[in-house]
């Protein structure tokens, strides 16, 4: 049995829009296990991407607790907030959300600028991890001059490059054609299988939540079906 | 942890035509900025290395100018005898008794009439005067009708090349050389021996008095004897003050009208600026969100910003130094308005002005930066996040 490495309990979360309060999570309850491969799924406005970016932690609750290896990253202020996230959380979007100016090797990089890591190894651990990705030979392109589906492994190598705790995934296949969103499901299930990362994923998509080892479907801001 | 500088370089990089235009604007303020207070200076600079630190200008009280002002014989014999001043080689005092006369010239080109300072100037005039050279002749004989004319007049004027006569103080005055001011006011100036000029324009007394002093640590005494002489109704100022004085009323326009101009085009430098920064903030909302998200904090963000539009600072700073420095090559001339005679002048570039120019230009860099700067840092994460 492996080790919770993301307790919930009680979380709500609502938007003021036009002066009332919309509940867009209630008294939600949900543990994640340590090497978990986890699909978030539900229709939309059902909150699995406001779940997710609580979960990482670029957004607060109203009330509940939401702990992350022990730590109830509700209650850290914002600089110190930033600080987990750095180390804790690496991030995969829809968009690929590459810094267009900064080549694909500087984009892996960015990540750690914010540790202690001299200019000489931060550039070993990005070719690194470029590699991983395949991209070997794609170091000094810029975001602009790579298809999706390489911009997408960019950014999977950027958000493994400080060896975070979670990975968070909002529809990474989102924006790609099949044979790319095959290839970026599969290294994602890699980093899953052979890291043995625990991935956090929002997707409408049948088959990328099917590679997932479990789905929480989300209604309503209310948990469903967890299987 | 600040984000890496080359971000902020290759955002202004990538956006050359907006960072040219923006930053041309900048430039453009920075060169009238910096084109003034080189005026300013180049006036002040031609004016005060008109003097010399151990020479005394001895002028009527209250008068001013040299124009305005009167000494009798009597008084420039007085003068003449305090052991204040000092004696040249051959045991007569450095003294130049001087009369100063204003003529009208008509200006090459145009035939424009503008004043001219005539200088009759003693014997010691040169002497007193190290800076001023002859070029090209020589120097006018004592008790004849010659003059030299000071290089600036000679570039200015028609009618004033070496051989040709000119007619003033109802006499033909030969011209024989041509002298180097040293870059000071004399060269705008005509010279003559000073009794021949009193005698054609009919005067009874000097305008002046140049004294040499033993050392320039005798300038107390000698204006506290002037002082409690009461035959001398006179006053002593040392040279480099006196012409320092001449230059303030113009150079204190200069600076009021070139500052006020600065400052008008400043505002629309600035919102230039902002409206840049505004838009470079509202284009990469999803990229501040991102870099929000990968743990850079709100002071980051800002410092990247910010550092973006003091760069265009920079930048603009250093296009409107570069073009205000080619002003160096020209020379203008104006009326001077304590002496009402024409001053020639250059701009004056220095370290001073410089460091100025570019403050200036940092300042609105970050004027125009600072409000975009904040708003950047301000977003919230999710929200910045969905603008992708």
């Amino acid at each position: 049995m492996t080790d919770v490495i993301v307790r919930i309990r009680g979380l709500a979360k609502s938007y003021r829009r036009g002066g009332q309060s919309v509940p867009v999570l209630e008294d939600l309850d949900l543990d994640i296990r340590s090497g978990d491969f986890l699909a978030l799924m539900g229709p939309s406005g059902s909150g699995k991407s406001t779940l997710l970016n609580l979960i990482a932690g670029i957004d607060k609750p109203d009330r509940g607790t939401l702990e992350v290896e022990g730590v109830d990253i509700t209650r850290l202020g914002e600089s110190d907030l930033a600080r987990w996230r750095a180390s804790h959380v690496g991030f995969i979007f829809q968009f690929y959300n590459l810094l267009p100016v900064l080549t694909a090797l500087e984009n892996v990089e960015l990540p750690l600028v914010l540790t202690s890591l001299g200019r000489r190894e931060r550039r070993e651990r990005a070719e690194l991890a470029l590699s991983m990705v395949g991209l070997s030979d794609r170091v000094k392109h810029y975001p602009s001059e790579l298809s999706g589906g390489q911009q997408q492994r960019v950014a999977i190598a950027r958000a493994i490059i400080t060896d975070p705790t979670l990975l968070v995934a909002d529809e990474p296949t989102g924006d790609l054609d099949r044979v790319s969103a095959g290839e970026i499901l599969d290294l994602i299930g890699r980093l899953n299988s052979e890291l043995g990362k625990t991935i956090i994923m929002v997707t409408h998509d049948q088959r990328a939540a099917e590679r997932a080892h479990s789905i929480v479907n989300l209604e309503k801001g209310a948990l469903v079906r967890a299987t | 942890m600040a984000i890496p500088i080359s971000y902020s370089l290759r955002n202004l990089w990538a956006r050359k035509l907006t960072t040219a235009l923006t930053a041309g604007g900048m430039a453009l303020v920075v060169f009238v900025f910096a084109t003034v207070l080189m005026l300013e200076q180049g006036l002040r600079q031609t004016l005060v290395s008109t003097g010399a630190y151990d020479n005394a200008l001895v002028i009527r009280r209250a008068a001013g100018t040299e124009v305005q002002s009167a000494v009798d014989r009597t008084q420039a014999a007085v003068l003449e005898s305090r052991p204040e001043v000092a004696l040249g080689p051959d045991g007569v005092p450095l003294v130049s008794k001087e009369v100063v006369v204003l003529i009208s010239l008509g200006k090459k080109g145009s035939g424009k009439p503008s004043n001219v300072v005539i200088r009759g100037v003693g014997d010691a005039g040169l002497t007193l005067r190290p800076q001023v050279k002859i070029v090209e002749g020589r120097t006018f004989r004592p008790g004849s009708s010659e003059i030299i004319v000071g290089r600036s007049i000679e570039e200015r004027f028609s009618g004033v090349a070496l051989g040709e006569r000119l007619r003033f103080g109802m006499r033909e005055w030969t011209i024989v050389g041509l002298f180097d001011g040293g870059r000071s006011g004399f060269d705008s100036e005509i010279w003559g021996d000073a009794d021949q000029m009193i005698q054609a324009f009919r005067r009874s007394m000097f305008s002046s008095v140049l004294v040499r002093l033993n050392d320039a640590s005798a300038f107390d005494s000698f204006t506290a004897a002037l002082t409690d002489d009461q035959r001398l109704t006179l006053e002593a100022k040392r040279e480099t003050v006196f012409y320092a004085e001449q230059s303030e009323t113009l150079a204190r326009f200069i600076r009021i009208l070139g500052l006020t101009l600065s400052i008008i085009f400043s505002i629309g430098a600035v919102i230039g600026a902002m409206i840049t920064m505004y838009a470079s903030v509202a284009n990469r909302t999803a990229e501040i969100g991102t870099l929000r998200a990968l743990g850079f904090r709100r002071g980051s963000i800002l410092l990247a910003f910010l550092f973006e539009s003091l760069l265009l600072g920079v930048i603009g700073g250093a296009i409107g130094v570069a073009g205000a420095s080619t002003m160096q090559l020209i020379t203008i001339s104006t009326v001077n308005w304590q002496s009402f005679a024409e001053l020639a002048f250059s701009f004056d570039l220095t370290p001073g002005i410089v460091f100025a120019a570019m403050t200036f230009a940092v300042g609105m860099g970050f004027l125009g930066g600072v409000l975009p700067a904040a708003q950047a840092s301000r977003m919230a994460i999710v929200d910045a996040l969905r603008a992708a």
